[in-house]
């Protein structure tokens, strides 16, 4: 009887927690939807505010999903043969880039953001534009490109691979392109819903970057909880969170790249190597 | 499909960090052969391979020559070797039929050809009913048997072979032993074979590669280092071998364990060598020379005896008798002349390797 006491306490423990977490959530989701929020669910369920969400703030959603997209290309087009290249060269000078690229993630975004402004401000048509956010996006995100796919080919032992590749005639692009990418597609995939992910929830560098003719979603967001009624705010975190919620479950799925390989990868060879006489 | 010749003039090799893995040498293989290098893990043999495949480049004034074609300074994809991996270095992307189907792909080989070419290859290797299946689908010898079409697929000049079994279990490793030694004889294609398994080597090569610390111990057929090694490092590594110590003297070698016939020229201490399988076991009863049994191991096929009491040291002898043996029962020896021979006379054949920076074996 003592074990199942122990037992139930864990569980109301575990619900409570859970429901700390999840209640502001759903009360955020429900006041969306309700009609008067200060007369609670009472007052009827009406889609209305989510109209007047799309109306007021469209291209706030657009623009963080021009953003991430793009900042994904970028990564990619950076991160994948920056990973590769780490992978490739043993030694201190890589390992150090390795250590130095996750500063921006240690580092405060609105440090980042400050030394984005204080280094490129001057240069007003940047500044003005929402490439500017895309390059403070892409200096946060970058790190978790490059994390994952040198996870990934870390674990597939990818220069065997090229070496056999290289032996059956391959040059280096035959060998980039057709055995050394095609391999390493599980980091590329989490590495990427990783970047889409955070850049479409970034807020702390946005904030500091955008200017009232480039807000994304979230800043956004932060403007209509401080300017607009409640039901407003709320329908827009609902639309937030419709976004957001499929990316996290695809991210759950495909998130774990390195044990995915390692799962995928042959079984390692063990050498019974024969002691020197 | 007739290989190449190789030829290494001077080739070493000396990593960024200071260490030599492999002193410069001189290597000659003729078209057409297997030959086997040979030595525990850090001897140098896998650089050796790895720079006649192109993937290390030998240090400055080191030459590499296919059929007398300087191709030192091609990298691997433009050597046009074969190569078999450890790990098999399979693409886990494809599958076994596209596996084997790269290298003619890479090549540009036109499709209906390609196809006919590859079928020919799992055909040859009878892993056709695999030719759908993904990598990671296969065993570890089905892996080698995919590996080994890959890298034939291509008709390579010559074949080069990184412990290609060392990850198979025992059993596995004995049959596709024998399927490669009949693929390389069948394919007459120059082939090179890194291996750390003396049995393996001797099965295998025509001539095999001893090597210990970046350097050559010897080089010779699998007879000539089995029965002639030229020191006592090849001696120890390969197979089984007993030393005795005695004293020789009126055309006889004296030791504790008793006396037996020997050269009438020489004369003082000696120390003879020989393998289990050049002893026999016989009464004690006017037995050259008697000793006492300190183990016994049933083999199956043989048993394999230590025997103390002989010389200073136990000797191990190898007998087919299937009665049981126990420790302590004295047993009587009888070696067969031919089987015997010292270090300084097996040396004479093949050329000593010389201590220095630039040692040159020759073979």
């Amino acid at each position: 009887m003592k074990r199942a006491g122990l037992f139930y306490a864990q569980l109301a423990f575990t619900i409570l927690v859970c429901a700390f977490m999840v209640v502001p959530v759903v009360l955020s989701i429900l006041a969306g939807v309700t009609a008067n929020f200060f007369q609670g669910i009472g007052s009827g369920l009406t889609l209305r505010w989510v109209v007047q969400v799309w109306g007021l703030y469209a291209d706030t959603i657009r623009l963080s999903v021009i953003i991430a997209l793009a900042c994904l290309a970028a990564t990619l087009i950076a991160g994948v043969p920056t990973a590769y290249v780490l992978a490739k060269r043993p030694g201190r000078v890589a390992r150090l880039i390795e250590e130095l690229l996750v500063l921006p993630i240690a580092i405060p975004g609105l440090a980042i953001a400050l030394g984005l402004i204080t280094t490129y401000g001057a240069f007003e048509g940047f500044r003005k534009s929402w490439l500017f956010i895309l390059a403070g996006h892409v200096v946060f995100t970058l790190p978790f490109m490059v994390r994952a796919v040198l996870a990934v080919l870390l674990a597939i032992d990818f220069r065997t691979l090229e070496e056999g590749a290289a032996s059956l005639g391959a040059g280096f692009w035959q060998r980039f392109l057709g055995v050394v990418l095609p391999n390493c597609r599980p980091g590329i995939l989490a590495g990427s819903l990783m970047v889409v992910t955070l850049s479409l929830g970034e807020f702390n560098l946005t904030w500091m970057l955008h200017t009232p003719l480039t807000k994304t979603l979230p800043v956004g967001l932060a403007d209509s909880y401080a300017s607009m009624r409640l039901e407003v705010a709320s329908a827009y975190t609902l639309v937030f969170f419709v976004i957001l919620v499929p990316l996290l479950v695809l991210l759950q799925r495909f998130g774990q790249p390195a044990r995915r390989a390692e799962r995928a990868a042959p079984v390692a060879a063990t050498v019974p190597e024969r002691a020197p006489a | 499909m007739t290989g190449a010749s190789i030829a290494l003039a001077d080739c070493g090799k000396t990593f960024a960090d200071g260490t030599v893995a492999l002193h410069r040498l001189d290597l000659e293989i003729a078209g057409g052969e297997t030959v086997v290098l040979l030595g525990p893990s850090g001897c140098g043999k896998t650089t050796l391979l790895r720079l006649i495949a192109g993937l290390e480049s030998p240090d400055p004034g080191g030459r590499v020559r296919f059929g007398g074609e300087d191709v030192t300074a091609r990298p691997i994809e433009r050597r046009n070797v074969g190569m078999v991996f450890q790990s098999y270095a399979l693409f886990p992307n494809m599958t076994v039929e596209e596996n084997v189907a790269y290298g003619l792909k890479v090549r540009r080989v036109p499709p209906k050809e390609r196809a006919r070419r590859t079928a020919e290859m799992l055909e040859m290797m009878h892993i056709g009913a695999l030719r759908r299946r993904r990598v990671d689908q296969l065993s570890g010898g089905q892996r080698q048997r995919v590996a080994l079409a890959r890298a034939i697929a291509v008709r390579p000049t010559v074949l080069l072979l990184d412990e290609p079994l060392t990850a198979l279990d025992a059993l596995l490793r004995e049959r596709l032993r024998v399927e490669i030694d009949a693929l390389l004889r069948g394919l007459g294609i120059t082939a090179i074979y890194v291996t750390h398994d003396q049995a393996e080597a001797m099965a295998l090569g025509d001539r095999i590669v001893v090597m210990r610390e970046g350097r050559v111990a010897q080089i010779g057929t699998p007879r000539d280092v089995y029965f002639r090694p030229a020191n006592p490092f090849v001696a120890d590594f390969i197979g089984t071998i007993n030393r005795l110590v005695g004293v020789a003297r009126n055309g006889a070698v004296e030791m504790p364990g008793g006396r037996f016939s020997w050269r009438a020229d020489a004369a003082g201490p000696v120390e003879l060598l020989f393998r289990p399988e050049s002893a026999r076991l016989l009464p004690p009863e006017g037995a050259p020379l008697r000793g006492r049994v300190a183990s016994a191991l049933f083999m199956g096929d043989r048993t394999r005896l230590v025997i103390a009491g002989i010389g200073e040291t136990p000797i191990i002898v190898d007998t087919t008798e299937r009665r049981q043996f126990h420790a302590g029962e004295e047993v009587g020896i009888g070696l067969d002349p031919e089987g015997l021979f010292t270090l300084a006379e097996a040396a004479a054949p093949d050329p000593q390797p010389r201590e220095g920076a630039a040692e040159r074996v020759t073979a």
